[in-house]
């Protein structure tokens, strides 16, 4: 059915018919009246607005929250292709980790010459405060959101890895609660893989990376900026669902060496604070001075094992874009074996050669700051107009070092409802994955962000990017 | 969950400040509306004593240079700048709630945004004089719809009691200001006793406090101002006299205290609070000065709203 088209598409193939992880779902769907489809869509808007469950976009005069637009369609992935994806994702994960401990203890990795020292040594997201420090368990990052990208039935990159403070956990369980109010009928037809223990998870691995001075049950809580950050949704539906306190900063405070909470009845103490807050906002005392989101003391606390801080701080700069390009050679260090995912090839702009090559061919490619997340900041050459290159161009010339850039890839797409029907549009998939001391476990499912506008290939929420939910199949 | 984080105790008693004030406002610009239609001649200085009782007529004049009802309404309903206006009461409502999320159950939760979200609905559709009552309506139903569900669904337990006291403390100050306001037609020495000017003052307060069907229930046509000053101080049964909110905040307290194991100032404050009250008679309060008494309660109430945030740490 349909003609042949540019673009892998994950219902209908390159144009040759509907693909057999989507068989059983596109014979559902014939039999949906399009009138229903139309009416389940406003529904499934009106109970996100309800239920609160927006964000703010940053830079905005009148911050208002926004609803991401949430398309009912699923994404739906194959038993087998997720096997594929969750081994890769398990190996660089590991690599990861080891990498961390490697920087902040003996540096082998730069002793061997594998990466130039000066892109750890003198990256702004180095902490050497971090080196000697030994978290415990051993695990530095404890959640991680791996960014996914396909071109082909067997084509998966990693985009980013972040495992500094993922964010859009939330947007998988709630699309997949209101799938389920939805359309029930389809989850008794499809099989499809639960995802709704993933809080419960969450705790366990918060909890098993309790530290030294911890006796009992551990307390956890979550750290949030406060209600202004875009992601403050997230931080209270996580602790909502775990069941533990969702503290500030200034609900913090030093007593007695440990890191306690200012409760109605005292102080009591925490023992693992997962933060949704950056490395240097963390503690005024060690990083940031002007910093009035973090808890003063609290790095020296962690470095004396009197709380964990989870992701550990210093993994941020494993989110660095310029040491992604590295990523096959710390796959390969770590674990002896060849990286099981593509990394997507990367020009580091710092190198001559490529910065040149960049500049001549900036018309089609995607350039990026190294420090950049979120889609601020980043060159989509084949979307941008000739003044935004040329502006572009200058800022690159002015600071070569700060980007990286890649070939703009043609990015899988999904089909969305749109007013005349269905049609294709980009996506990208972001699975979560949470470590503990003795597993790596990758929640089958993840959020699909997808372009909302035809032929974009900018996903991201702040720019736009709707999202949908994500069935992994089980295996008949 | 162990213990509750002293900011979200806060977040829970200003919540429910906050949600009271919203509607006790509304009821004022009600009673305030219905006074300027009936007495078109002494509408300005109507709308003048709803501005003091909400306690915002100096921020009022700074910008206005009357009090006609167009302007005074705007001013209550959706000044931005006017922080007990409507808008700002139910944002400060929601944005506490939002900060304590993780304490209020889904139904509180969405009761409290969808008033939040209706409220933005009406007041951008509000065009005419109609449309306001229908907005004033809107806004009694859907506090109402937060109430029944914080009573229906919220656990017993010091979450419930510290939404429980914020409502108290702030509906004890509402009833105070609107007599306060209107304290010198209560007076004895009120040139035009019986007239019916008196009477349409007398049932402006009443209305202000929702209880003009409660009063004429207990008192048939009897209006006298000792009867108004008892009923709205001294009576328990009516929800929103003074007495019935002291009843309830050392009922509450002692809840706490049994909860927490321990006794706090705020707890024996509330309790001499309490005495008081009951030890002034309605006569000897119209008697000695009940401006002197009102105001001296207002600044009562305002201690113990300061001696709770104290005692279970609201803030560092």
């Amino acid at each position: 059915m349909g003609e042949p088209v540019d673009f892998f598409d994950e219902m209908n193939g390159f144009g040759e018919g509907v693909r057999e992880p989507y068989q059983a779902y596109q014979r559902l769907l014939s039999e949906i009246d399009p009138a229903r489809l139309k009416r389940q869509s406003k529904k499934a808007e009106d109970f996100f607005r309800r239920t609160g469950i927006t964000f703010n976009v940053y830079g905005e005069a009148d911050a208002e929250e926004r609803l991401i637009p949430f398309d009912l369609l699923p994404r739906i992935i194959s038993a087998r292709e997720w096997r594929t994806l969750t081994k890769g994702i398990e190996q660089r994960i590991k690599a990861l980790n080891a990498f961390l401990h490697d920087i902040y203890h003996r540096q082998e990795i730069l002793r061997a010459g594998r990466i130039p020292a000066p892109l750890i040594l003198e990256n702004e997201a180095f902490l050497s405060q971090m080196v000697g420090v030994n978290p415990p368990g051993g695990i530095y990052t404890h959640i991680v959101g791996t960014d996914l990208v396909r071109t082909g039935p067997d084509e998966f990159f990693v985009l980013e890895d972040n495992a500094r403070t993922p964010s859009g956990v939330s947007y998988m369980l709630e699309n997949r609660e209101t799938m389920l109010k939805m359309f029930p009928e389809l989850f008794s037809n499809v099989g499809v893989e639960t995802i709704s223990d993933y809080p419960s998870l969450l705790r366990k691995a918060l909890a098993a990376s309790a530290p030294a001075a911890c006796r009992d049950k551990p307390t956890i809580a979550v750290l949030t900026p406060g209600i202004h950050n875009s992601a403050y949704y997230e931080h209270a539906f996580l602790a909502d669902q775990m069941g533990v306190d969702l503290v500030e900063g200034h609900d913090l405070k030093v007593v007695d060496g440990r890191i306690c909470m200012r409760t109605t009845c005292g102080f009591e103490p925490i023992d693992v604070i997962y933060r949704r807050v950056d490395d240097e906002y963390l503690d005024p005392l060690n990083f940031n001075p002007d910093s009035l989101l973090g808890v003063p003391g609290i790095f020296d606390i962690y470095r004396a094992g009197g709380v964990t801080i989870t992701n550990a701080p210093g993994t941020g700069i494993s989110d660095d874009k310029a040491l992604y390009s590295y990523m096959p050679d710390i796959v390969e260090f770590y674990t002896g074996q060849k990286p099981l995912l593509k990394n997507v090839e990367t020009w580091r702009c710092s190198e001559p050669s490529s910065l040149q090559y960049v500049l001549e061919n900036l018309a089609d490619l995607v350039v990026k700051e190294v420090h950049g997340s979120g889609g601020y900041g980043m060159l989509v050459g084949p979307a941008a107009s000739k003044t935004e290159i040329e502006t572009f161009r200058k800022k690159l010339e002015a600071r070569p070092a700060n980007y990286i850039a890649q070939p703009t890839l043609a990015l899988s797409t999904v089909p969305i409802l749109t007013e005349a029907g269905l049609a294709p549009r980009h996506v990208d998939l972001r699975p979560f994955v949470l470590v503990s001391p003795n597993a790596v476990d990758v929640v089958p499912g993840g959020l699909t962000r997808v372009a909302m506008r035809e032929g974009s290939l900018v996903v991201n929420s702040s720019q736009g990017g709707g999202t949908k939910d994500t069935w992994v199949l089980s295996d008949e | 969950m162990s213990k509750m984080l002293g900011r979200t105790a806060s977040g829970l008693f200003w919540m429910m400040r906050y949600l009271e004030r919203f509607e006790n406002t509304a009821r004022l610009i009600d009673a305030g509306f219905r006074m300027s239609l009936t007495r078109a001649r002494t509408a300005e200085s109507e709308w003048e004593s709803v501005l003091t009782t909400a306690g915002t007529r100096d921020l009022y004049v700074e910008a206005h240079d009357r009090f006609g009802t167009r302007q005074t309404v705007d001013f209550l309903v959706a000044e931005k700048d006017n922080p007990s206006s409507l808008y700002r009461s139910i944002e400060a409502a929601r944005e506490n709630a939002r900060m304590t999320r993780t304490a209020l159950t889904r139904d509180v939760w969405e009761a409290i945004n969808e008033t939040w979200l209706q409220f933005k609905r009406d007041h951008t559709a509000q065009r005419h004089q109609t449309d306001l009552q229908d907005l004033l309506s809107s806004v009694r139903q859907q506090v109402a719809l937060v109430r029944g569900s914080i009573n229906g669904t919220m656990l017993r337990n010091d979450i419930f009691r510290f939404v429980v006291l914020g409502a108290l403390i702030e509906r004890a100050d509402n009833t105070a200001r609107i007599l306060d306001t209107k304290y010198y037609v209560l007076l004895p020495s009120s040139a035009s006793v019986g007239s019916s000017l008196d009477r349409v003052q007398w049932e402006m307060i009443l209305r202000s406090a929702s209880a003009e069907r409660s009063f004429h229930w207990l008192y048939g046509g009897e209006i006298s101002p000792a009867a108004i000053v008892e009923f709205l101080i001294h009576d328990v049964r009516l929800p929103r006299s003074i007495a019935y909110c002291y009843d309830e905040i050392i009922a509450t307290l002692t809840g706490l205290e049994q909860e927490y194991g321990r006794r706090t100032d705020a707890h024996d404050l509330a309790a001499s609070h309490e005495a008081h009250i009951t030890d002034s008679t309605s006569d000897a309060i119209i008697g000695s000065g009940l401006h002197e008494f009102l105001i001296d309660f207002i600044a009562r109430n305002a201690a113990l709203s300061q001696q709770i945030e104290q005692d279970y740490r609201f803030a560092k």
